[in-house]
């Protein structure tokens, strides 16, 4: 039983940090219709933003992540008025796969010339470390941070996507642009704002899951299949799918380490090729004709 | 078609053989990791070589030593053994050094032998790389070699029970055999061994596993870099090292150029090495003069970057003894049994292993003015052989 709630705890824990960064990447996929590849690169400005903040502007971890969610949609705005606009629910596949797996490595390489090689921590205020008993066992203090981060993101998208007029917006959007675009809605800036928002979530996933998902240049190749496997298990476009698909894909991975660590992450797949294989179109998600 | 390639090769090889025999400049092609993740290791090879021609000069007798830098750029065996076989066929290099990682040597040791080129070394700490030709030499370090006293000292402090955890691949599994034979030799019980893949960044559920089983202290190998970081972090935040939970490792985990990443997590941390940079010797004052006297800076200096300094020496010695011709036997046996005083403290060349022996250094992480250091302690275990090749 205490095993049992032990695991549950770093399982919740790692699946929020699993949605909170793959959320953006399921609004890109899903609303926007792009395969975007360089969301892992994105996250990843978020981490390095943080970690200069913090380390050598001496902000406080709050200020740290306000800066870099917005320096990173700064950083972003090129991208989406020269490359992205291109290619929002139209183009094939294969040029989107192209085009964002060239800006992954383009990141990649800037990042590693400005930052260096090494890895780059964040450092946490005095009331996020250390460890917090509760009950049964003692848990680092930034796992429940994480976890409420996950929870408060999850309800804020969901109270914006279906309860605001922007939400109403957007929906009409990705559902008949045309039609949308004729009753005077501006389509391009619901599309602009909404991969800032895309990019934003990624970069706020990228700094509050550095413990788990340390920030450093490979960063954005090394997890980005984890990314879109979430997405893609738990549908894209759909927050429910996602967050069911990390608190799965958690729940697998950390039972797997506990009880046999030397299988890697075979636990993890053999959850995917399940799912994949029950839900073709993933946990939540819509099939798109 | 076969006979005219064998007859191209014949010529080839002539050719190079000639060619280094009347040439002025000895080449030494040095294969490490000089971009990504790793990249300060490797360019550590480049500073501790510079270090030591800034202090010998790049001349032995009329010969000029020529360094020549490829980049392994991680564990990449296929790419390792391309750019050995480009060094010696295209650059016609005399010597080969360097190789941060062990799948890297292996794949490079088949192509000395038929090349005649001799290998020193400079990092890949997996005992058995040495047996696999005779012309490798080894200036760094084992696991076997950091290991043993780990688990000699971790008895001597009143371990009784460890749980070991190290990274799933070669080096790993040698410190889990290392440390379990040496420490169930001594009267202690290994009560857990966990071998964590190579990618894992959440240790959160092995610390967890680690705690289930009662053990007093953990001893853990992983390779420098991101998960030092996680495994320390994870040590803290799960309440292990509250619950006076001792933590041991070998230098790997600790060095100093991931120090400042790890922060005060690290503070107290035991751990076994033959290199510390705060090692309190004139030699090491004057490896360390040399390196900022070229550019280089104290905070980026590691291992390697010792190891790249006596690998100098050697490759010189070789050079010395063959007169500059292109002789394995000849070189390799004049740098057996060699002696001198390294920045890490007295080393010499196992006759017959091949491998460096060392004093071996118990650290403890402590902050000085404000920055972590390893401080060596007075607990030292001299020339220490690798364990695992040789018993004596």
């Amino acid at each position: 039983m205490r095993l049992a709630l032990s695991i549950l705890t770093d399982a919740v824990a790692y699946g929020m940090v699993l949605f909170i960064i793959s959320i953006g990447l399921s609004i890109m996929m899903g609303l926007m219709r792009v395969v975007n590849l360089a969301h892992g690169a994105f996250a990843m400005i978020g981490g390095y933003l943080a970690s200069y903040a913090i380390r050598d502007l001496h902000v406080h971890y709050s200020v740290a992540i306000l800066l870099a969610v917005v320096g990173t949609i700064l950083v972003s705005i090129p991208f989406e008025l020269l490359l992205y606009r291109r290619i929002y629910r139209k183009s094939d596949p294969l040029i989107q796969v192209l085009m964002t797996i060239g800006i992954t490595f383009l990141i990649i390489g800037v990042v590693n010339f400005i930052f260096g090689p090494s890895l780059k921590t964040i450092p946490l205020p005095p009331l996020l470390s250390g460890p917090l008993d509760i009950g049964f066992r003692s848990v680092p203090t930034h796992r429940l941070f994480v976890i409420a981060c996950g929870l408060v993101t999850a309800l804020s998208l969901w109270w914006l996507i279906e309860k605001t007029e922007f939400g109403i917006k957007l929906r009409a959007s990705v559902d008949h642009s045309g039609m949308a675009d004729a009753l005077g809605i501006r389509t391009e800036i619901i599309y602009a704002a909404t991969f800032a928002l895309a990019i934003g979530l990624g970069a706020f996933g990228g700094v509050v899951g550095a413990e788990i998902l340390p920030i450093e240049p490979f960063y954005a190749l090394r997890y980005m299949v984890t990314f879109l496997v979430v997405v893609s298990v738990g549908g894209a476009g759909s927050i429910m799918g996602a967050l069911s698909a990390s608190m799965l894909l958690g729940l697998a991975d950390t039972t797997g380490k506990y009880l046999a660590p030397e299988f890697g992450e075979f636990f993890f797949y053999l959850a995917v090729i399940c799912i994949v294989f029950l839900f073709p179109h993933g946990l939540f998600g819509r099939s798109h004709a | 078609m076969i006979r005219r390639t064998n007859s191209i090769l014949a010529v080839a090889l002539l050719g190079l053989m000639t060619d280094t025999a009347s040439a002025d400049v000895i080449k030494v092609g040095v294969i490490g990791t000089m971009s990504g993740p790793y990249a300060l290791f490797g360019a550590n090879y480049k500073m501790g070589i510079d270090a030591y021609i800034a202090e010998h000069g790049n001349k032995v007798g009329n010969h000029t030593v020529e360094f020549i830098y490829k980049d392994e750029e991680g564990p990449n065996p296929a790419k390792s053994k391309a750019l050995a076989q480009e060094l010696i066929v295209k650059d016609k290099v005399q010597y080969l050094a360097g190789i941060y990682f062990t799948p890297n040597a292996m794949a490079v040791a088949p192509l000395l032998e038929e090349s005649k080129t001799p290998l020193v070394v400079l990092n890949a700490a997996t005992s058995s790389i040495v047996e696999k030709s005779p012309y490798i030499v080894r200036t760094s370090f084992t696991m076997w070699q950091n290991t043993v006293p780990a688990a000699n000292i971790a008895f001597k402090n009143g371990s009784k029970k460890v749980a070991i955890a190290v990274s799933d691949y070669g080096p790993g599994i040698d410190a889990e055999a290392a440390f379990k034979k040496t420490f169930e030799t001594d009267g202690g019980a290994v009560v857990e061994a966990i071998r964590i893949p190579l990618n894992t960044t959440d240790f959160s559920p092995i610390m967890q596993r680690i705690k289930s089983s009662g053990a007093d202290t953990i001893f853990t190998f992983l390779p420098s870099g991101p998960p030092t970081l996680g495994f320390i972090k994870a040590y803290v935040d799960n309440g292990l090292k509250a619950d006076g939970v001792k933590l041991m490792s070998t230098g790997d985990v600790v060095t100093e150029i991931d120090l400042p990443g790890i922060g005060d997590s690290a503070l107290g941390m035991l751990s076994t090495y033959h290199y510390a940079v705060s090692h309190d010797s004139p030699e090491n004052k004057a490896f360390l003069a040399s390196i900022v006297k070229n550019g280089g800076k104290v905070e980026d200096v590691a291992m390697t970057g010792v190891a790249a300094y006596d690998g100098a020496r050697v490759i010189f010695k070789m050079i010395e003894a063959t007169n500059g011709q292109r002789d394995p036997e000849k070189a390799v046996a004049a740098v057996k049994g060699m002696k001198w005083v390294s920045p890490r403290g007295p080393v010499s060349i196992d006759p017959d292993t091949r491998h460096i022996r060392q004093n071996v250094y118990l650290r403890t992480v402590t902050k000085v003015d404000g920055k972590l250091i390893n401080k060596e302690s007075d607990t030292v275990f001299l020339d220490q052989p690798d364990w695992a090749l040789s018993k004596k």
